[in-house]
């Protein structure tokens, strides 16, 4: 169901002003949505402040600063700091970023960091993705076979391997589907960009000898056809990948396999 | 996520945070023209049944449409149709898998309004 505004325990009220840090460098202003499972307060947004002459680059940089020198409880996710391991993922300067390879100077102004948008939070920038993980699951991202297993590996030509180029590469950020307003408001029926995305890296493969059944679990008015090509997904994709186009290509194959 | 469990938990902020990009307002705006031109059609119907009705019944309908705020409203639905016109048919181009890159999206949407203003100017001077 479509529901514009945030429930009641939802809404957001201004946090506290942390103290400037006294190292004498240049500073920037960090406005981070907090919350608290313990002290049964709404979510309320703290206003820190960083040196950046004490301080690498990168967004993840900056929280890690902050929590190291300023408010050793803010919490948040971090695992590779180089893009791979898909654990920053959140809502900075408005639109859905990996923290560790987004940096402070692409954002103008404050800098405001919030959750991945539309998702139950568990603390601070951590929310719920137990939901997006088993809509992955759902759509059993590994190899069907029904052939006998070959002496040696299944093998693939060239051609066929560059057909999942630009498929292969999703860390599962859950950068795209959160910023899917169709995913907001039909999530729970809606499988979303990042799991379409896994289905076709699937669909594809010519080693998968499940195609059709794939096919037939997606042909669902809700699963798949809740893409309304409104292009949130690869715009905010950090790895640059394009998952409308890979959902576009599954209602394609739909299209085709009828003709 | 709608209608997911949160027990106690908040929901963490959508349109309250995000920053939409050009792409999904030209998709929002495509459901806004569509609806509004329904009710553009009614209000049209409504002029015509008007008129089958009565002459003084089709005066008030016809007062009222060529009146400063009916002809605003009648342009607005010019635009309205243009507009979902050409971004429908950017639909159905997408239905195919083609001009989906980031750039080439954002390109596109440029054209549809740049295209929407032109044939609605060019509506009303030739109309």
């Amino acid at each position: 169901m479509v529901q514009f505004a945030l429930p009641k325990n939802s809404q957001m009220r201004t946090g506290k002003t942390w103290p400037k840090p006294e190292t004498g460098g240049k500073l920037r202003k960090f406005q981070i949505y907090r919350w608290n499972p313990d002290d049964g307060k709404n979510p309320q947004v703290d206003t820190y402040f960083v040196d950046l002459d004490d301080c690498g680059p990168m967004v993840l940089d900056a929280l890690i600063y902050i929590k190291n020198k300023i408010d050793p409880t803010l919490t948040f996710r971090r695992s590779c700091r180089e893009g791979i391991c898909g654990s920053c993922a959140m809502n900075i300067g408005g639109q859905n970023r990996l923290a560790c390879i987004f940096g402070m100077d692409e954002v103008t102004g404050d800098v405001k960091i919030y959750p991945l948008p539309h998702l139950p939070v568990v603390k601070d920038l951590v929310p719920d993705l137990t939901h997006f993980y088993a809509q992955h699951s759902s759509i059993k991202p590994w190899l069907e076979t029904k052939s006998n297993t070959p002496a040696k590996e299944w093998r693939q030509s060239i051609e066929d391997r560059e057909k999942l180029d630009g498929l292969y590469e999703c860390v599962m950020c859950a950068c795209c589907s959160t910023a899917c307003p169709s995913y907001w408001w039909n999530g729970d029926r809606y499988l979303g960009p990042a799991s379409l995305l896994h289905a076709y890296r699937w669909i594809i493969d010519s080693r998968d000898e499940a195609t059709g059944e794939r096919l037939d679990d997606l042909h669902d008015p809700f699963k798949l056809y809740r893409c309304h090509t409104i292009m949130n997904c690869a715009q905010t994709c950090p790895k640059g990948l394009n998952p409308a186009k890979a959902i576009a290509e599954i209602k394609k194959q739909m299209v085709e396999r009828t003709l | 996520m709608a209608d997911v469990n949160r027990g106690n938990r908040p929901l963490s902020p959508h349109l309250q945070v995000y920053r939409l990009p050009l792409a999904a307002i030209t998709s929002i705006l495509n459901r806004i023209t569509g609806v509004g031109m329904t009710l553009a059609a009614i209000l049209i119907v409504w002029w015509f049944a008007a008129g089958a009705f009565s002459a003084s019944y089709f005066e008030v309908a016809d007062g009222l449409l060529t009146s400063i705020l009916g002809h605003l409203i009648l342009i607005g639905s010019l635009a309205a149709l243009w507009y979902h016109m050409l971004n429908s048919m950017r639909h159905l181009i997408w239905d195919t898998g083609r001009m989906m890159d980031v750039e080439t999206v954002e390109k596109s949407s440029y054209v549809v309004f740049a295209g929407t203003a032109v044939l609605t100017l060019l509506t009303i001077i030739i109309v």
